[in-house]
């Protein structure tokens, strides 16, 4: 979809999310009535719910996975899917319009959650989430949990295809809803506590020592003139504070005349 | 309606009064003819009396901290604001790491034009990006709040937190220098014990004033998620810092350890629905915070119940109007900021949409609403693609609470004052940046005919977010934070 294509579409979809505009019960005749309508003048509700869904999956998808992706951000975002998809559920539509759909677009859709998974590095290199995850389990995470999330994203390729062909069929509507919430699910999976917290107690004190480091060259890098003999005091200054952690009784003059006298 | 009693926790007894008399006008607008009472904090220009002209109440121009450029620099990009207790001294983080402290000059009478005008007083890197090798991911060096601790001795400290760490500074001055060491030269290289010969007391001699910044503490690896807040508490021994799904609690001395006080996140993540999004401590009682949440609730926690707060003692939520119910209800329903009135009777919240203003003895609904930008409430699928939906707006209070301020776009921020009802919208730009010229209103408009003067909500600049503002304590001085450059607006004193 071109850039401008997309963005008339938006402004459309502004003009039917506007407040108060609540979508009144499913009529089947009327709605693809509707539909073909839609087409000419703005585009159907359940038009516009859809590219809200597809919008949200692909901001789902796109996480920058060289930062960690924003957690109340995806938060927000997977619950407005799963409200869409709790309606279309309701509805009856979510099978409908799947069905209605050309099968490339559908499968696409239903690839994205499984994709949803995938840092993008890995998404390049073709392999799947659950090496990686295996190790990024919670302590307090359970080893089963760990397991059956291997075991289900190691089998999602192949589910969009069951899940194409029980739509075909028009089956159980619980299913594949209930595929979609794990789909859903693992997107959570992946952006939860990477690292066990027994795994960084075991570095804390690699870590503290970085931070050591910090702290001597912040104190030395404030950007104002020193002398010479300001360098040196600053030095010491800095590895007493971390030692001797009492910043109330540290004031300014007695401190910087005792530094003096003992030259230290 | 009756509101209910205080709960046990004794949150807000009694409180503070009404800071501004009612009927009042606001600060901004020329004062009319007719008497009215003085105001009473201090700083308020030409407040009371006389009436009549030379007594307007106007925001002016008076500083602009950064850079002209067209090209933003991210790592310039100002990301916290924030006035110590004083005043006297203005804060500001940045994406790229860094702290700039602004101190406002004193009062000079051959210079009355500088009046109270913010130089720089201290620059340093607060926090370097860092990489996570467990998760092989960044951990960005972005300071995201920064608190300043209540003075206790010459030297100042400050709280300047990123995603994960937390550091306690102590800015000091140093305007005198020892010279005459017996054991060093005086270009420090260590003298030869064997070639001194007699002993000498350093003397100390004064030099030009130096001002350094120094870590004191480094409060490490006690969050997983992103820290969003820090609140220093009113017993300034303690602080709270909270991430997207975990509050800790800390001792200032303390920081290889701190208490879990609030805990979120579900047994199975997969049932994640709702994430912490702010906290803060009571300014007061030093055993109550609140924190809210990205479902549009306010939790308000004694620390005295029980030492894991994960049951509130009051629970503030407005119900939802299910005529504007919409598939972005819940989004923009998430609160921001919240912050409490410097009195403590009351906190405010910032959702996407408007500010509101909560007694903390109503827990049901709001006492004040003030909407922000409404015109935009047509335009949330649109907000929702670009991602500004998500922009994380904050708000704060004046010294007296009588007024509150928020941001918009469009390098828009608004004003509101509590007791007129009125509001007002203004903009941070260079083109109204003349010395001390009185910043014009501005206004959108929102269908049928643009007047002049007025901007059409197709025409905003999205790109151009007023997210961090801060008010001076005490006087009408506001610092507004437009991307990369810091905007000083003072009220005109004649």
């Amino acid at each position: 979809m071109g850039e401008e294509e997309g963005l008339h579409q938006t402004q459309l979809l502004d003009t039917m999310f506007v407040r108060g505009l609540k979508r009144k019960c499913f009529d089947g005749e009327e709605d693809i009535e509707g539909t073909l309508a839609g087409f000419k003048a703005i585009p159907s509700y359940n038009l516009q719910r859809q590219s809200l869904l597809d919008m949200s999956l692909v901001k789902l998808q796109l996480c920058h996975m060289l930062v960690e992706p924003n957690l109340c951000r995806s938060v927000l975002i997977a619950n407005t899917v799963r409200q869409i998809q709790e309606e279309m559920t309701q509805d009856g539509t979510w099978q409908m319009i799947n069905t209605q759909s050309a099968g490339q677009t559908s499968l696409d859709r239903l690839v994205s959650t499984d994709i949803l998974c995938r840092s993008s590095k890995e998404q390049a290199e073709g392999k799947l989430v659950p090496v990686y995850s295996t190790f990024t389990k919670d302590c307090e995470g359970t080893q089963s949990q760990d397991n059956s999330e291997i075991m289900s994203t190691v089998t999602s390729p192949q589910a969009p295809r069951n899940l194409q062909s029980n739509m075909w069929e028009m089956e159980n509507p619980q299913e594949n809803r209930g595929n979609f919430q794990k789909s859903l699910d693992q997107i959570f999976e992946t952006l939860e506590n990477k690292s066990p917290n027994t795994v960084e107690d075991l570095f804390s004190e690699v870590d503290n020592s970085y931070y050591d480091l910090d702290t001597v060259l912040t104190g030395m890098m404030s950007n104002t003139k020193m002398g010479h003999c300001d360098v040196l005091e600053t030095f010491p200054s800095q590895t007493t504070a971390n030692s001797n952690s009492n910043c109330k009784s540290d004031l300014n003059e007695l401190d910087h005349i005792v530094e003096i006298l003992v030259e230290s | 309606e009756t509101p209910k009693p205080p709960a046990a926790a004794a949150v807000c007894g009694g409180g503070g009064s009404d800071p501004v008399p009612a009927g009042a006008s606001p600060w901004w607008a020329p004062q009319p003819p007719a008497p009215h009472t003085l105001r009473d904090m201090a700083g308020v220009a030409g407040g009371g009396g006389g009436g009549g002209g030379g007594n307007d109440f106007q925001w002016c121009f008076s500083q602009v901290k950064g850079a002209i450029d067209e090209d933003v620099a991210e790592a310039d990009i100002i990301s916290t604001v924030e006035f110590n207790y004083s005043g006297d001294l203005l804060a500001t983080g940045d994406k790229g790491g860094r702290v700039v402290i602004f101190q406002r000059e004193q009062e000079n009478k051959s210079r009355p034009h500088s009046r109270g005008e913010y130089n720089v007083y201290s620059t340093f890197q607060s926090h370097e990006p860092e990489f996570d090798y467990l998760k092989s991911l960044e951990i960005e060096e972005k300071i995201n709040k920064i608190r300043w601790l209540p003075q206790q001795n010459a030297a100042h400290f400050l709280l300047s937190t990123n995603d994960k760490t937390i550091k306690l500074w102590k800015i000091s001055e140093r305007d005198k220098r020892a010279e005459g060491y017996n054991l060093k030269d005086e270009d420090g290289r260590l003298r030869d014990p064997f070639r001194i010969t007699a002993l000498r007391v350093p003397i100390l001699k004064p030099m030009d004033l130096m001002v350094e910044a120094s870590p004191r503490r480094i409060f490490a690896n006690a969050h997983t998620y992103h820290i969003n807040s820090i609140s220093v508490n009113s017993d300034h021994e303690t602080y709270l810092s909270a991430d997207d799904l975990r509050i800790n609690l800390w001792h200032l001395e303390i920081t290889d350890r701190s208490f879990n006080i609030v805990d979120i996140k579900p047994a199975n993540m997969e049932e994640l629905t709702e994430v912490i999004t702010a906290a803060e401590f009571h300014p007061h009682h030093c055993n109550v915070f609140v924190y809210s949440s990205s479902k549009g609730t306010i939790r308000l926690c004694d620390m005295r119940s029980s030492a894991l707060c994960d049951r509130h003692s009051k629970f503030f939520e407005e119900p939802e109007d299910p005529s504007s119910r919409s598939f972005f209800s819940e989004i923009i329903s998430s609160i921001s900021d919240v912050k409490f009135s410097h009195s403590g009777r009351y906190m405010m919240t910032r959702d996407y949409l408007s500010v509101k203003v909560w007694d903390l003895n109503m827990e049901n609904r709001p006492v004040e609403t003030y909407q922000v930008h409404e015109y935009l409430r047509s335009k949330l699928c649109s907000l929702y693609e670009n991602d500004c939906i998500f922009d994380k707006f904050e708000c704060c209070w004046n010294g007296s609470d009588s007024a509150i301020m928020t941001g918009s776009y469009n390098n828009f921020f608004r004003l509101f004052d509590r007791n007129t009802r009125r509001d007002i919208t203004l903009e941070a730009s260079r083109e109204s940046s003349k010395p001390r010229a009185i910043l014009k209103p501005r206004k959108v408009c929102t269908g049928g005919k643009r007047k002049k003067d007025e901007i059409s909500v197709d025409s905003l600049d999205f790109n151009k977010k007023i997210l961090h503002t801060a008010w001076h304590p005490t006087d009408n001085i506001i610092a507004v934070a437009a991307t990369n450059n810091l905007y000083i607006f003072q009220d005109k004193i004649n």
